[in-house]
């Protein structure tokens, strides 16, 4: 039976921390699953923690008047969920719902939080790591912008 | 109905520097803007195309456009799926049953299905560009154990706009072939995935040193895909990717698809991106 | 450079001026329309002429940037000048031809492909626009797909060429290696002699065809003062040849300045207007576009005279590839001299100064090349400083 340690050493988001804070991080972690449909975040509400998604699929939408959940990207194995719980105001963004059944691993977001603030160097490697989340994410979304596939598109 | 070819043609197959008269048999409206259309040859046929290739089709009265074969036919028959964007395009789209189109073709390198057997193939289209990797992918099923693992990703605008939506269904439900499908935009019916293709294949399990990669889709895309596969360790020479310039001879005369030193049209348009990625990254070449 | 004639067994000979009408004559016997130089329009111009008369006597042209006049000479001479605005492109490649005639008829469909064209003489074919021949044969003719118009043009005109005597300011023949002497691919080579009372022709031989032509004509065998005469305008020719393309390199020289700011220099200069590509005698880009005709029954494809500097030149659906003006000059300039020789393995210049005489704001390709190489390795950064 892994370890949340184990489980985490061995994926690309965290597997170079040092052991310490490998462990540490570790620590404030713990198996968590959802049935379909099931809702993980809602837009507007505190964001205390976030998950590594083991297997799944989880859908991100936003509520909007008139046309109900507009799915804007879909997350899967291996990826990150949530980053508001790092920023201030430390509120959820949009919404997050199981398309399927869903096995992550859920971090306690304020007991980091609070970590970080006395242990500057673990403050760096988490924002380093989910700096690069929301690039990637940032430059799916203006690919997206760009709307490619459209028939008098830019190229 | 009497056709004449007023000069002496080869018996074998048309002239490829004048359009051999090809008449439509059937038309299928893929999406709002996309047509397929199966061609028969009303004269001398032109020689068969290999996937990758493309002809020259010819709407009376309106003019020639370059259009990759969209499947592999038996006998005679092309079969080539149609996007109106101009004029011409759109008159080829506007084509009834009993049309006559001009064709001129085969021309271009093609997709060299052949010399990835024995190796991992990872296919990944966006948006028309699954229209000229349909053949690659009726070839990897013709001959599926001549290949080891084949990765199908498709990207489209929406869902509306997925091409082959059926057939790409189908192959995912033979699990011949693995078959990921993707969306910029959702519509509340969708359950499939959101977000860009090079996502796709950040969960696709890559034995770098046996894929071999075959792209197609907007400029944008394929740079972008490239860089994920690369990233991934796969050789450039391993990667393949078809472009588009503005073409109108098909055959390396009008000048028109410079793209520095090459010619789209006779070098390509299937390019290892070894030759075409550095220049790629060069702005309006 | 100097270069010399293919190996012949036909000595050369000696016409004057009514040998040269002999010479006309005989082709137009021969069913060929002759074209050669004439003035109009205050320059010289190809166009089908039938008397000598008709000829530049005693016309030289003065060319600078973005400049041509003809000039008076103190001779009257009939080959005093080099270039106009005309290359014999316009008769192998003309500006304007029908690729393709199509007719609907009662349900079905009749493609047939063009006429026959011409059977032409050129006379006054100089030794750069020979070169420029023979560049676009390789990309018009031996290529996968000959352009069977061109192909037929080429195959059936006969050229009789003349050594240049008075090169203009704007050529540069020497540093492409394509003149001023004659070398290859033409029937006949003329050679004007003027320093005697009466002006006479050194004739040599480049082909059988040429040599049977010669059995026509009313000559005499060259002497050695001739053959002396002959030479010493070739060597003034040569001599005269003063500007310098830096030729050496110049591939590899562009291929690695593609981000060189020189680029927008010339961009803010340059108006696209087209006449570089217009007047150059290899190039050959062109579009083939549908004209239809009055009736809805019938329609052609034509081929016309296209230019990379035109923006819709790379035009697909969504917009151009190349909007900027920086990106067509630099198009025309690194094909002309670089990526052609990756296309049709040569150069696609032969140095005979058209685009610097008529480009209206004076852009002089030799100049281009030669900033490029004083600074090469200069880039211009994302935020538009240079270093």
């Amino acid at each position: 039976m892994k370890t949340i340690a184990d489980l985490i050493s061995e994926h690309k988001f965290f597997g170079d921390l040092d052991q310490q804070s490998l462990e540490f991080v570790a620590g404030c972690g713990s198996n968590v699953h959802f049935a379909p449909e099931q809702r993980i975040l809602t837009e507007g509400e505190p964001a205390n923690d976030f998950y590594l998604i083991r297997s799944g699929s989880v859908a991100l939408s936003f509520p909007v008047p008139g046309r109900g959940a507009v799915v804007i990207d879909t997350l899967g194995d291996g990826d990150v969920l949530g980053w508001s719980w790092l920023f201030p105001p430390y509120r959820w963004q949009f919404d997050a719902e199981a398309r399927e059944d869903v096995a992550a691993i859920a971090f306690d977001g304020v007991c980091l939080r609070t970590k970080c603030d006395s242990d500057a160097r673990l403050g760096y490697l988490l924002t380093q790591r989910f700096a690069r989340v929301i690039l990637e994410r940032l430059q799916s979304v203006r690919m997206r912008m760009l709307d490619v596939y459209g028939a008098g598109a830019p190229r | 109905m009497s056709t004449a070819l007023a000069h002496p043609a080869d018996t074998r197959v048309a002239d490829a520097m004048v359009p051999a008269p090809y008449r439509v048999t059937s038309r299928v409206q893929e999406t709002a803007d996309t047509v397929t259309l199966t061609l028969v040859p009303l004269a001398q046929p032109i020689a068969p195309p290999l996937a990758g290739q493309f002809n020259m089709l010819y709407a009376f009265g309106v003019g020639e456009v370059p259009i990759s074969i969209s499947a592999i036919e038996t006998g005679d028959r092309l079969r080539h799926t149609v996007r109106a964007v101009g004029a011409i395009s759109q008159a080829l789209c506007a084509s009834e049953i009993g049309a006559v189109i001009g064709v001129r073709g085969p021309f271009g390198t093609d997709w060299g299905v052949a010399s990835a057997m024995g190796r991992d193939v990872l296919v990944v289209a966006g948006g028309i560009g699954l229209a000229p990797l349909r053949p690659v992918v009726h070839e990897l099923l013709h001959s599926r154990r001549q290949f080891r693992r084949v990765t199908l990703l498709v990207g489209a605008r929406t869902p509306e706009e997925i091409l082959f939506r059926g057939e790409v269904a189908s192959w995912e439900a033979s699990a011949r072939i693995t078959v990921r499908t993707t969306v910029d935009t959702a519509t509340p019916a969708w359950k499939g995935e959101v977000g860009v293709v090079p996502k796709l294949i950040d969960r696709v399990a890559i034995d770098p040193e046996f894929t071999t990669v075959m792209i197609c889709g907007p400029e944008i895309m394929l740079r972008f895909t490239a860089a994920e596969v690369l990233s991934r360790g796969i050789a450039a020479e391993q990667v393949r990717v078809s472009m588009e310039r503005n073409m109108q001879c098909g055959i390396g005369r009008c000048g028109h698809c410079q793209f520095g030193p090459v010619l789209v049209c006779t070098h390509g348009p299937v390019f290892p991106w070894s030759r075409v990625g550095p220049l790629l990254t060069r702005r309006e070449l | 450079m100097a270069r010399t004639p293919a190996h012949t067994d036909h000595h050369p000979v000696v016409i004057d001026r009514s040998g040269l009408q002999e010479l006309i004559d005989a082709l137009i016997a021969d069913g060929r329309k002759v074209i050669g130089p004439t003035v109009r329009d205050g320059a010289v111009v190809y166009e089908e002429i039938a008397k000598v008369e008709e000829l530049p006597a005693g016309w030289g042209d003065e060319q600078a940037p973005g400049q041509y006049r003809l000039q008076r000479r103190s001779d009257d001479a009939l080959f005093g000048y080099v270039v106009g605005p005309d290359s014999w492109k316009r008769y192998l490649f003309p500006p304007v031809s029908v690729t393709w005639r199509v007719e609907l008829n009662g349900g079905g469909v009749a493609i047939t492909p063009a006429p026959e064209p011409p059977r032409y003489a050129f006379l006054g074919v100089r030794a750069c626009e020979l070169a420029a021949i023979a560049i676009q044969d390789r990309v018009l003719v031996h290529a996968a797909y000959p352009d069977r118009d061109y192909a037929a043009r080429r195959e059936n005109a006969l050229f009789i060429a003349v050594n240049c005597s008075t090169p203009a300011a704007t050529c540069f023949c020497t540093s492409m290696g394509t003149g001023p002497r004659v070398g290859a691919g033409h029937d006949l080579a003329l050679t004007e002699l003027l320093d005697g009372p009466d002006p006479r022709f050194l004739v040599e031989v480049g082909s059988e065809k040429g040599a049977a032509l010669v059995e026509r004509l009313t000559a005499n065998d060259a002497s050695p003062t001739d053959r002396e005469a002959a030479a010493a305008v070739w060597s003034a020719a040569e001599a005269g040849v003063t500007k310098t393309m830096p030729a050496d390199g110049i591939r590899g020289l562009l291929n690695r300045n593609l981000e060189h700011p020189r680029w927008d220099a010339v961009a803010a200069r340059c108006l696209a207007c087209t006449n570089c590509t217009m007047v150059c005698p290899t190039c050959f880009c062109a579009d083939f576009r549908e004209a239809g005709g009055l009736s809805p029954q019938e329609s052609e494809q034509h081929r016309t005279w296209a230019s990379c500097f035109a923006v819709d030149h790379s035009y697909i659906h969504g917009g151009s590839m190349r909007t900027s003006g920086r990106s067509r000059y630099r198009q025309w300039m690194t094909h002309k001299l670089a990526t052609w020789h990756d296309q049709f393995g040569t150069s696609g210049c032969v140095g005979c100064g058209r685009c610097i005489a008529w480009c209206p704001v004076g852009i002089d390709i030799t100049e281009e090349a030669e900033a490029i190489r004083a600074t090469d390795g200069l880039t211009r950064t994302t935020t538009g400083a240079t270093r």
